[in-house]
């Protein structure tokens, strides 16, 4: 191909990663800074992260946040696992237009709308039925499993749409019932999509700030909300502690994950092979 | 199960937004406390009643805020493609063992907390700031520039934060581009540009819609980057909104305003699904 054209695409290759990397860089770099004024280097100090580890209120936000992303990530995850087998398998039900509308649209619906109309939802309700009383975990819990379950329904039903679907027909025609069926040929094959789509739910819970402001209560302060009015006020030393270790975190996970993924692909390739070396 | 759970959390919540932006007419200007308002507005007799909407229409406030967010969404959409189409085009190029990991390097950016990223900015664009210190010790600038708080910063926090939305669905369309067509076009002697232009641009124009779509629908209703990076006079809509809400707290006004911007984003939405239904479609 043309080599001044590959040369300027791998130029703009370089500057896009370096775009998407160099804040994240600095961020870890300033976060080991001795000086309190983030930007100024005054030398190696891991002051910052002794402080972290002492506040109280960053700590209890982020236990706060851990809950509510583990019981999100769980309801999203069998919420939206079902519509998407729903909008792949059973064919054409009454009300498959609007199932496909609400489950995608909380994708591209602003979050300002989503948190918005979910509050005066939950303000009417408590007039009507006096529950959810008054807002708190409660309300951010399901509030992050409408929006985030719609995310999970587009993995599975993107990888359910990718399956074979003679595998559960051959499965049937040789007696097995459709719940065998299930756990024994769809669940497994699904399954690291459902992963992937828990995985997903759970970090959009945890990083949520707009849709939670709304519904959230007094007291219920989650991660983002403490970062949010601390970094309204200015950068802070803590914080850039803070970042670095939820980007290691991250780091670590995705890795794992594209080194386990990397080593299925080879493993099934190798299965296949042998099964035509077999075959033959 | 998550049909229910979508009518009563997704659904019901939007016709109540509906309704009380068309209510509190007497009673929703800011001086009365909102909850009451609309207590009372459920009380009285329903008129259905477009006050709000007039407002929003006569108040050069928020037909500014509107355009403002639409101009932003979309300069800032472009600059995405800018930069995302050259970086999903190189991946799709590189060599398959090297495009996972590349793959992983976009992706792991929007794995990691959006508002620590747009904090990273802060540091960076500040008067005593990163770019600011070093230009002054090498001495290009004497005084600091005006960075933060500008819309410059806002462009530049929308395309760093969405950049991966656009990349993605790029580098699903280019990977897909049969490179015999190029190289036939070449054969018979089109120009790189030309190819470009006539072969690649079309054939990969779903990868180009989804992901400007994708970036421009969150961009138009965005919060946290005009907040944080944005200056006191770069109004965006979902600022607006939310400062409506939470300093004004009126919100059958705030009600009008987010449905207003849904018919904003009616037709936007409607390309997207268009473009990810063929998607889905083509896959089976």
């Amino acid at each position: 191909m043309n080599r001044r054209r590959s040369l300027f695409v791998v130029t703009m290759m370089a500057f896009g990663f370096a775009f998407l990397y160099v804040p994240i860089l600095l961020l870890i770099i300033y976060s080991f800074n001795e000086s309190r004024l983030v930007t100024v280097w005054a030398g190696f100090s891991t002051k910052w992260y002794v402080a972290l580890f002492q506040n109280q209120q960053l700590l209890d936000a982020a236990k706060l946040s851990l809950k509510i992303a583990a019981i999100n990530a769980t309801g999203a995850t069998i919420l939206g696992t079902l519509a998407g087998l729903a909008l792949t398998r059973f064919g054409r039900f009454r009300g498959r237009a609007l199932l496909t509308g609400m489950a995608t649209a909380p994708l591209v619906m602003p979050e300002v709308i989503t948190g918005l109309s979910l509050l005066l939802l939950f303000v009417s309700m408590e007039q009507a039925f006096g529950w959810p009383a008054g807002r708190g975990m409660t309300t951010i819990t399901i509030a992050h499993i409408t929006f985030s379950m719609a995310y999970v329904t587009v993995v599975v039903r993107s990888r359910l749409a990718t399956l074979d679907e003679s595998l559960e027909e051959a499965a049937m025609d040789l007696g097995a019932r459709p719940a065998k069926v299930f756990f024994l040929i769809t669940l497994p094959i699904v399954l690291p999509a459902i992963l992937a789509g828990w995985l997903l739910a759970f970090t959009l819970s945890w990083d949520d700030l707009v849709i939670t402001s709304f519904v959230s209560g007094p007291g219920s302060s989650t991660l983002p909300l403490v970062i949010f009015s601390k970094v309204r006020l200015g950068v802070s030393p803590d914080i850039n502690a803070l970042a670095t270790i939820l980007v290691l975190i991250v780091a670590v996970g995705i890795v794992t994950a594209g080194l386990y993924m990397q080593r299925q692909l080879k493993i099934r390739e190798r299965d296949v092979q042998q099964a035509l070396a077999a075959n033959l | 199960m998550p049909y229910l759970w979508l009518l009563l959390f997704f659904a019901v919540p939007f016709l109540i937004v509906l309704k009380i932006s068309v209510s509190g007419m007497r009673l929703g200007m800011p001086p009365y406390e909102p909850l009451i308002t609309w207590i009372t507005s459920q009380a009285m007799d329903i008129k259905i009643n477009l006050a709000n909407y007039a407002f929003l229409w006569e108040d050069a406030l928020y037909r500014n805020a509107y355009g403002n967010s639409i101009l932003t969404a979309a300069v800032s959409t472009i600059l995405c493609l800018l930069i995302g189409y050259p970086m999903a085009y190189g991946i799709a190029r590189t060599r398959p063992s090297w495009r996972n990991l590349l793959l992983l390097m976009v992706m792991l950016p929007f794995w990691t907390s959006f508002l620590l990223r747009v904090y990273a900015w802060i540091g960076i664009l500040k008067n005593n700031g990163l770019i600011n210190n070093l230009l002054m010790s090498i001495g290009i600038i004497d005084e600091p520039i005006v960075m933060l708080q500008t819309d410059f910063a806002v462009y530049l926090g929308i395309v760093y934060s969405y950049l991966p939305f656009m990349v993605l669905p790029l580098y699903t369309a280019i990977e897909k581009l049969d490179l015999s067509l190029l190289e036939a076009a070449a054969d018979l002697g089109c120009r790189p540009m030309k190819a470009f232009f006539t072969i690649t641009v079309p054939l990969t124009w779903g990868g180009i819609v989804a992901g400007s779509m994708l970036v421009f629908i969150p961009a138009v209703g965005e919060f946290v980057i005009p907040a944080l990076l944005g200056g006191p006079d770069s109004l965006m809509i979902g600022r607006v909104l939310w400062e409506e809400f939470f300093n004004n707290r009126d919100w059958p006004v705030a009600s009008a305003v987010a449905i207003a911007m849904l018919l904003v984003l009616v037709v936007p939405i409607m390309i997207l699904q268009h473009v990810q239904g063929r998607q889905l479609g083509t896959h089976r």
